[in-house]
């Protein structure tokens, strides 16, 4: 891997007003690089550029400036064909917020057929990746039954499905968890890992659920526009006073190890991000005390 | 309202809910024409048994069959008394020096009407309605007009607009439910008044449900746009129609249903219609 399969240099992007007068800057100036088959969390509070971030990377929205690589093609330097933004589109899928929003069709297996039917996949393979991608999220059973009746996280990941079919290289997830019950939410971070994990996607998840982040390999903050931090869950979680900057809060478990330092208490050990790691540093500390 | 279904399609197994949804459209058009060819006692009469048996082999219960020809129950009346009390023929059935003559013509008209009405409705929603389902019928449709395409039509276009229409049905209806307890909880009121009244109270309910509806099509738009979609230019199909063998015998079968009226028709028998 010596190309990062997403690269920005000071990436901007600046919403127009309704008028065409006024401009407001979404994202000032975001350089980034990510590598293939990372799982990279993206945090921000509402209104800091997280979301605005992602609809560049398959460019629903197109950059004001700066430099946008993705999979090694340039999308930032001379005009888009058709056919290369299919071809970033298939190769960079995103799954949004609300699960309604994003199912076309009024059977399960159908929906999961929408994106390879774009892409024009001869009808043989099209059954086979339609059946591999269910089998990958474990909703086979509910091939033929209609989208409107499944929970929300079942929704969610049929719209992931959807995107497996059309085997892309990574895949962003846009607040997916957000709308969903806590079991939705653990359905579908479990399918996100095993995405990343077992079959190699890159992933993005956009969120501001800290516990989310914790699960990722590398966590950005961007906060009003910029990149505001970023590293491993445990080093972007140890500084909460930046975290509270960016309007946003550590997860309870570090929460208390740090409350703990601060009180003088001193325990040992970098795995604050998650509950378990958390746990185990203070069981030590207790036991050593 | 989960349960919600939308257009009157009953779930059995029969023929007809087997066939290829595009012979079903053929079917129904050509019966329609069957319809319209009848003239004469004897022809009308195979139409009759020509119904009694789709219905039959349709397998819906009678009860539910019965239930879509209650909106036509106006049209039927008010049609047969056109027919009794407007046709004047030969053989005149109320004496003379009543004010009200009825002819026994007019009874054969109207009684003809209605069979023709009857056996019109029933065969359509038999093909069409119960055995198809909405999406289905959508398909075959874009399939049949394809043709259309050549003249610039843009016949994909329309039935993809149909699937995402009948997708959204029991989300939207749903949320027009989520908004009407949302309403209610704060004192409005959908069920007392004059009908103004109440008509002014769904004005809540519509504003926000239509600001919702271009939210959903906005975010739907960009969803497909990340699925690739562009047109139907180069899509293939999950699910391809196939005809069979079986649809093209009953095509064969309706065609020489047809052209056996046609015979019937030649036949004189008691009344032909003039």
């Amino acid at each position: 891997m010596t190309q990062p399969f997403i690269h920005t240099e000071n990436l901007c992007f600046s919403y127009k007003d309704s008028e065409g007068a006024g401009e407001h800057p979404a994202l000032k100036g975001i350089s980034v690089d990510i590598n293939a088959g990372e799982y990279v969390a993206v945090l921000g509070h509402n209104g800091s550029g997280k979301s605005t971030f992602a609809k560049l990377l398959n460019l629903i929205l197109e950059p004001s400036s700066g430099v946008l690589c993705i999979n090694g093609m340039n999308l930032t330097e001379g005009e888009i064909d058709d056919e290369q933004l299919m071809e970033l589109r298939r190769n960079v899928g995103m799954v949004f917020q609300n699960p309604d929003n994003q199912l076309v069709a009024t059977v399960v297996e159908e929906d999961v057929a929408f994106g390879p039917e774009n892409l024009g996949v001869p009808q043989e393979e099209l059954r086979r990746r339609v059946d591999d991608a269910l089998d990958v999220v474990g909703m086979r059973e509910y091939a033929k039954h209609e989208p409107h009746r499944l929970s929300g996280g079942q929704k969610q990941r049929v719209a992931i499905a959807g995107m497996i079919a059309m085997m892309p290289k990574c895949i962003i997830f846009d607040e997916s968890t957000a709308m969903l019950d806590p079991g939705g939410r653990r359905e579908v971070l479990d399918t996100i890992r095993m995405l990343n994990r077992e079959h190699g996607i890159t992933v993005l998840n956009i969120t501001h659920y800290m516990n989310e982040a914790a699960e990722a390999d590398r966590v950005l903050v961007i906060n009003d526009g910029l990149l505001l931090t970023q590293g491993t869950p445990n080093e972007v979680f140890s500084d909460r006073a930046l975290l509270l900057s960016a309007g946003l809060e550590v997860p309870q478990c570090s929460e208390v190890v740090l409350e703990l330092r601060e009180g003088g208490i001193a325990i040992e050990g970098e795995d604050i991000a998650s509950l378990q790691g958390c746990a185990d540093m203070i069981a030590r500390a207790y036991a050593t005390r | 309202m989960k349960g919600i279904s939308f257009g009157q399609y009953y779930p059995a197994s029969s023929v007809f809910h087997r066939m290829d949804p595009r012979a079903k459209i053929i079917l129904a058009v050509l019966y329609i024409v069957s319809t319209f060819l009848c003239k004469n006692v004897l022809s009308f009469a195979a139409l009759t048994i020509s119904a009694l048996l789709l219905v039959i082999l349709s397998r819906i219960p009678l009860r539910i069959m019965l239930r879509s020809l209650r909106p036509i129950l106006f049209i039927v009346v008010f049609t047969s008394a056109i027919n009794i009390f407007a046709t004047r023929g030969a053989h005149r059935l109320t004496p003379e020096h009543w004010w009200l003559a009825i002819y026994e013509e007019g009874l054969w008209n109207a009684l003809f009407m209605v069979l023709r009405i009857v056996c019109l409705i029933l065969s359509t929603s038999i093909f069409l309605t119960y055995t198809t389902t909405p999406v289905s019928l959508a398909n075959a449709l874009e399939r049949l007009l394809s043709p259309l395409k050549r003249i610039k039509i843009p016949v994909h276009d329309f039935a993809m607009m149909m699937t995402i229409a009948l997708r959204f049905i029991p989300t939207l209806s749903e949320e027009t439910e989520k908004i009407m307890n949302a309403q209610k909880a704060r004192g409005a009121n959908f069920t007392t008044g004059s009908l103004f009244a109440r008509a002014k109270a769904l004005i809540p309910i519509l504003v926000p449900l239509f600001v919702s509806a271009f939210n959903r099509a906005f975010e739907l738009a960009t969803a497909m746009e990340c699925r690739c979609y562009h047109g139907g230019e180069g899509r293939t199909q999950l699910n391809v129609l196939h005809y069979r063998a079986s649809d093209f015998v009953a095509i064969l079968l309706l065609v020489g249903f047809g052209v056996g009226l046609w015979f019937l028709n030649r036949v004189d028998f008691l009344y032909r219609l003039g």
